[in-house]
């Protein structure tokens, strides 16, 4: 049991990390979705662990908030990178002070 | 495993949400199949009507609805305890949507701009590209503004409402998601508002994980999602406190995001400049309701007997926004920047209210809860707000908004009304006495006080003072500095946008002379049911 929730401790904690170094938007949301992903994880293993089926079904949510989130930012990212032919998050840096 | 058991939905006391939620769906369908031409008048006029009539029915289930569990707090759970309409979601409901309509007036505003919208003909063209240049000689616009609105509303309202872990996520992304995407919408200084909509997404989709990782956590610790069972979790000392303490952070992590507190407020003057001023109106008043009903829900009905642990964090948080806030304001040469930095010192002045006396039966007379101070505050900093953003759309030249604080210098003698009325919106926003704002500031400075929280009262009234020069320093560049260069121009709004600056300015002022009726009706909403 333990050992499901390291490996989503884990996980969050490489999108964590890469949402924070990364530079390319897409790379920075897919590091999202892993945080997201590493929840789902945690949610089911919780899940097996109290013998009820809240976790189970909050995963199936969580995976339908994040379909949605992707149709979002990926239509974000790609306005900014038809604007801008790159998709670095350092390159966006007009608003500031 | 249990059985499945079908959930009962209360369908009159659910109409509020359900009408939002089916205006916004009605809104998709007419962008699908209405002709070009009537989409304008049909979606406004759908956006409105549905808006008015949720508003009534939020009156009509506040009317009906009765003492829960013969306690002090009023209100019924539905859909199988997933959400709880009770005295303040209800208060909340009624606030959010009286914003949307304001909202949708200001987003409906097509005078200030030669006969278009604020948002982009068509957002899908590149700046400064044949495409777009075609797309503004059509005079396109997107309708689709009014469908992505009523459905942030519909999060709007949810998000407060939510009784447990899951639906609470489901409301915090169904109020962001839309957001996002107006962000991002802006007819002029394009490439300002796209940056404003990714730097938004990207970072509010990290704090919403941090969020999602704080419920799996809660979760793990008490074995259910809902908030009555954490609160019992809670009070036996079920599980590892550890799993408690750091769940309990991270989902504050993604709260206090949302309402824009100190350290997590990086994203509010970037999205507040960038972002179409109708929208960042109705956000900025929206959003910081919204959240904070939620805040408090979480705080107050899952994690109320785990309050010493949480309590010293908001302290510091309150303190840390009340004086960052402030103090950045001050630095600030753009007036949307500046007034993002005074909402994240008036989030920190919120924060103090939190953290007064919830329970009403603990009080001594002439007291007030934690939760009728705040509420009353949401208000005066809701109606100004919105009304502060309606007058910079109004304030232009040649490019669109002008924004820059050097640049509104001589609007005093250019248009006395329109300067009086900003400066009256942001003597409100400083405390002055006879506004709005003053009350709210006492109210909830009196409700940490009862609950023993003087050193973030005393810090919270130092900070009021460096807020305070910040506003006036605005209201002498209107008035006494000389214009540079041509001047600022005021554009002569329609009456949508002109009814909004007056209703948010007369009720400021109403609620600073006699604040006694709504201060009654917060108090009317009394606690959350748990």
């Amino acid at each position: 049991m333990t050992q499901y929730i390291v490996l989503s401790a884990i996980l969050f904690t490489i999108g964590c990390v890469g949402v924070l170094t990364r530079r390319n938007a897409i790379v920075v949301f897919m590091c999202v979705e892993l945080m997201l992903n590493a929840c789902n994880l945690a949610f089911v293993a919780f899940a097996k662990q109290h013998g009820n089926l809240d976790g189970q079904i909050t995963a199936f949510f969580v995976m339908v908030v994040a379909a949605a989130e992707v149709v979002i930012g990926l239509a974000i990212i790609m306005t900014i990178f038809r604007t801008r032919r790159s998709a670095s998050v350092d390159d966006a840096s007009l608003l500031k002070y | 495993m249990t059985e499945f058991v079908k959930p009962s939905i209360q369908y009159f006391e659910l109409w509020p949400l359900l009408a939002v939620f089916g205006v916004a769906c009605l809104g998709v369908v007419i962008e699908a199949f209405a002709p070009r031409a009537v989409r304008y008048t049909a979606q406004v006029t759908v956006a409105l009507l549905g808006l008015v009539g949720a508003l009534v029915g939020v009156v009509l289930v506040a009317r009906d609805v009765q003492s829960y569990d013969d306690g002090a707090a009023r209100g019924v759970f539905a859909v199988g305890g997933t959400i709880a309409v009770d005295g303040p979601s209800l208060f909340i409901w009624g606030l959010v949507l009286s914003l949307a309509i304001a909202g949708v007036l200001l987003f409906a505003e097509r005078h200030l701009d030669g006969g278009v919208s604020a948002f982009a003909g068509q957002a899908a063209t590149v700046p400064g590209t044949d495409a777009e240049t075609a797309a503004i000689a059509a005079r396109r616009e997107h309708t689709e503004v009014y469908p992505l609105m009523m459905f942030a509303v519909f999060g709007m309202m949810l998000f407060p409402a939510a009784n447990d872990l899951l639906t609470m996520f489901v409301g915090l992304e169904v109020l962001s998601l839309p957001l996002y995407l107006l962000s991002g919408l802006a007819r002029r200084r394009r490439l300002l508002s796209q940056e404003s909509a990714l730097k938004y997404f990207l970072l509010g989709a990290f704090s919403s994980g941090f969020f999602l990782y704080g419920a799996a956590l809660l979760y793990g610790y008490a074995g259910s999602m809902d908030f009555a069972a954490i609160n019992e979790a809670v009070r036996n000392d079920v599980g590892s406190s550890s799993l408690l303490l750091i769940g309990t952070g991270l989902l504050s992590v993604g709260l206090l995001f949302k309402v824009g507190a100190v350290p997590f407020q990086a994203w509010t003057p970037d999205v507040y400049q960038g972002a179409p001023t109708p929208v960042v109106a109705f956000m900025a008043a929206g959003t910081k309701v919204a959240a904070f009903g939620a805040l408090m829900r979480l705080f107050y009905v899952a994690l109320g007997a785990d309050r010493w642990s949480w309590q010293p964090m908001l302290w510091i948080i309150a303190i840390l926004s009340m004086f960052v806030g402030a103090a950045l304001a001050i630095t600030q040469s753009d007036i949307k920047r500046l007034l993002a930095y005074s909402s994240v010192a008036h989030t920190g002045f919120i924060l103090t209210g939190v953290l007064g006396v919830q329970a009403s039966d603990q009080l001594a007379v002439g007291e007030i809860t934690s939760l009728q101070a705040v509420l009353f505050y949401l208000t005066t900093y809701g109606f100004a707000t919105i009304g502060a953003f309606a007058v910079v759309s109004l304030v232009r030249d040649s490019g669109g908004e002008t924004t820059a604080i050097e640049r509104w210098a001589g609007l005093g003698k250019e248009s006395p009304v329109v300067a009086a009325v900003f400066a009256f919106f942001l003597l409100a926003m400083a405390g002055i006495p006879l506004t709005s704002g003053f009350v709210g500031k006492l109210a909830v400075f009196s409700a940490a006080l009862a609950a023993g929280a003087w050193p973030v009262v005393v810090a919270a009234v130092l900070a009021s003072i460096v807020a305070a020069f910040l506003y006036v320093r605005v209201i002498k560049v209107m008035y006494f500095d000389e214009p540079v260069g041509a001047g600022p121009s005021v554009a002569y709004p329609s009456v949508l946008t002109a009814t909004t600056i007056a209703v948010g300015a007369a009720l400021t002022l109403v609620l600073g002379v006699i604040p006694g009726p709504v201060l009654d009706l917060a108090g009317v909403a009394g606690e959350f049911i748990r």
